[in-house]
């Protein structure tokens, strides 16, 4: 430290801010452009569906249990093979997420067995009242892959008796 | 006898160096807010109008509809006149400050400046404390411990300052051997003061510094430790009245530095054409400006026992010194007739400010329980 370091520190401190003028700005302009979120990001739930468009959710309820806040609600009804919406004997007919309750801690995905519910990367939400925080069946789940998958649908008999598929252990 | 035209002049000069401060005030809000975020690596407000410029006015519409509180157990009177209080001063602060020469149209001559009084430097200093008064007694009246101790430590804190302010005026006085502005912005025709009396131009740039609460000497509006200072309880447009007042003193300040040390507005040029005086003094403000911004960034705010340490143990001596250095290099000059003796000044002024941080250095070095 020579005599001159105390003028001289604040000279450098002017110097680094200055340096900063001239470096691109880090602001993102939101709505119009968006940052690209992280793949093990915890957005709002996205209900999934098997490829030939039936659920993924076999109404088991087992999110609502882990749900810490007690955010979701489910009900469950009797799937059959005119009406089938999942595999297996039961099907989520009521499905709500209070967006206002939930703390994104992602539990209800870890319970699922069947890999249904995902949290997915979507952040804007904003409510004009409480009401309208409670997101249904409805808006949660994904769209068909094509459009004459929608469910319910008509099956075969006898193909869709498991209502957890069989999976393998996780890769990553 | 004083005639309607030249009522008529004063008038539209007077409304000029007014509506230039009002309008100064607002860009200068768009021009702070735009550069610190720059310094900061970021935008700034950019979505109002083109380059964000209307902000200022979006701010201004959300300011007027907000709701006034009045505290229960505030002095009414003085709550409601304290914003104004300060408000004035900055603005009149204003009148004395030369924008240029004197130019020919409409077959008389019209000078560029509002009055050119015999006591300018003075008329600027007493006016600048003015100002603090509208700031302790809207710390008082609000009834407010905290609005008092920003009110109060405004005061301590510009009394404090003045003085190296003052001292550093007298070096341009002594330099300029007149009071009177505009001979002290023709003395620097050939140099500025701010060569002749760089240390002289450092101590009145840090004493302005505190005295428009800018940081790192905004300790009456320090928001973490006084919530807001003086103006905590004031909202809707009693407050943007104190944020005018603010903004307005720092333009008349840096209009005050670049005129005292850097010239005001002379230029190339400007002897001929006159009206490029407004012009080169409007860059030098911008540029000033800018700096007040730049320290803004950087530097945190200090602390309040060592700002009055700083202020009286250091910027105070180191003020006298110089006045006396520049006073007894003029007279030896004269006295002998030996130019040699103005040309130390600048040196002599410099070694006696590295001599201060020195000073400065070897507190600094000492450990907390040996300091006094």
């Amino acid at each position: 430290m020579s005599v001159l370091d105390p003028a001289w520190e604040l000279v450098r401190g002017l110097w680094t801010v200055l340096k900063m003028a001239f470096e691109k700005p880090v602001t993102y302009q939101y709505p119009e452009q968006k940052r690209e979120v992280r793949p093990r990001f915890r957005g709002r739930h996205v209900l999934k569906r098997y490829d030939n468009g039936l659920e993924k959710c076999i109404g088991c309820s087992l999110c609502a249990a882990a749900c810490p806040a007690d955010a979701i609600f489910v009900e469950a009804s009797e799937n059959t093979d005119e009406q089938r919406f999942s595999p297996g004997e039961r099907y989520a007919s009521t499905y709500e997420i209070n967006m206002l309750r939930c703390i994104y801690c992602g539990y209800c995905e870890d319970a699922c067995p069947t890999e249904a519910i995902v949290l997915g990367d979507n952040y804007e939400l904003s409510f004009y009242d409480r009401r309208s925080a409670i997101y249904t069946k409805e808006m949660l789940l994904e769209p068909v892959p094509t459009v004459n998958m929608l469910t319910p649908q008509k099956v075969e008999p006898g193909v869709y008796k498991r209502s957890v598929p069989e999976m393998k252990d996780p890769q990553d | 006898m004083i005639t309607w035209d030249k009522w008529l002049e004063w008038f539209i000069k007077s409304l000029a160096v007014t509506l230039s401060l009002l309008v100064g005030f607002i860009l200068l809000t768009w021009y702070e807010r735009r550069a610190l975020a720059r310094l900061q690596s970021r935008i700034g407000p950019n979505r109002a109008g083109p380059f964000g410029l209307f902000q200022p006015f979006a701010d201004a519409i959300k300011l007027i509809f907000k709701e006034e509180l009045t505290p229960a157990k505030a002095d009414r009177l003085l709550f409601f006149w304290a914003p104004v209080i300060t408000m004035v001063p900055s603005i009149i602060m204003a009148a004395v400050i030369p924008w240029g020469t004197s130019f020919t149209a409409f077959g008389r001559t019209i000078t560029l400046y509002l009055s050119d009084i015999s006591v300018g430097v003075l008329y600027l200093m007493s006016i600048a404390s003015i100002a603090v008064y509208g700031i302790v007694l809207a710390g008082w009246s609000s009834n407010n411990k905290y609005a008092m101790l920003g009110g109060l430590r405004s005061t301590a804190q510009m009394l404090s300052y003045e003085l190296a302010l003052g001292l550093s005026f007298v070096v341009t006085i002594i330099l300029a051997n007149s009071m009177r502005i505009l001979d002290i912005v023709n003395e620097q025709k050939s140099l500025w003061f701010v060569v002749i009396q760089p240390v002289g131009a450092i101590i009145f740039w840090i004493a302005t510094l505190a005295e428009v609460n800018r940081a790192p000497f905004d300790m009456p509006e320090a928001e973490q430790e006084l919530t807001a200072g003086y103006h905590s309880e004031y909202s809707g447009m009693k407050f943007a009245l104190f944020f005018m007042a603010e903004y307005q003193k720092m333009i008349v300040v840096c209009m005050m530095t670049a005129t005292i040390y850097f010239g005001g507005f002379l230029g190339p040029g400007v002897d001929r054409f006159p009206l490029l005086g407004p012009v080169y003094l409007f860059l030098k403000v911008v540029l000033l400006l800018f700096v007040m911004i730049w320290v803004r960034a950087t530097w945190p705010r200090i602390r309040y026992d060592r700002l009055m340490a700083f202020g009286w143990k250091i910027l105070l001596p180191l003020s006298l010194a110089i006045t006396f250095i520049t006073a007894t290099g003029i007279v030896l000059q004269e006295l002998s007739g030996n130019p040699l003796y103005f040309w130390a000044i600048p040196f002599v002024s410099i070694a006696v400010g590295l001599f201060t941080v020195l000073i400065v250095y070897r507190d600094l070095r000492r450990l907390p329980y040996e300091r006094a």
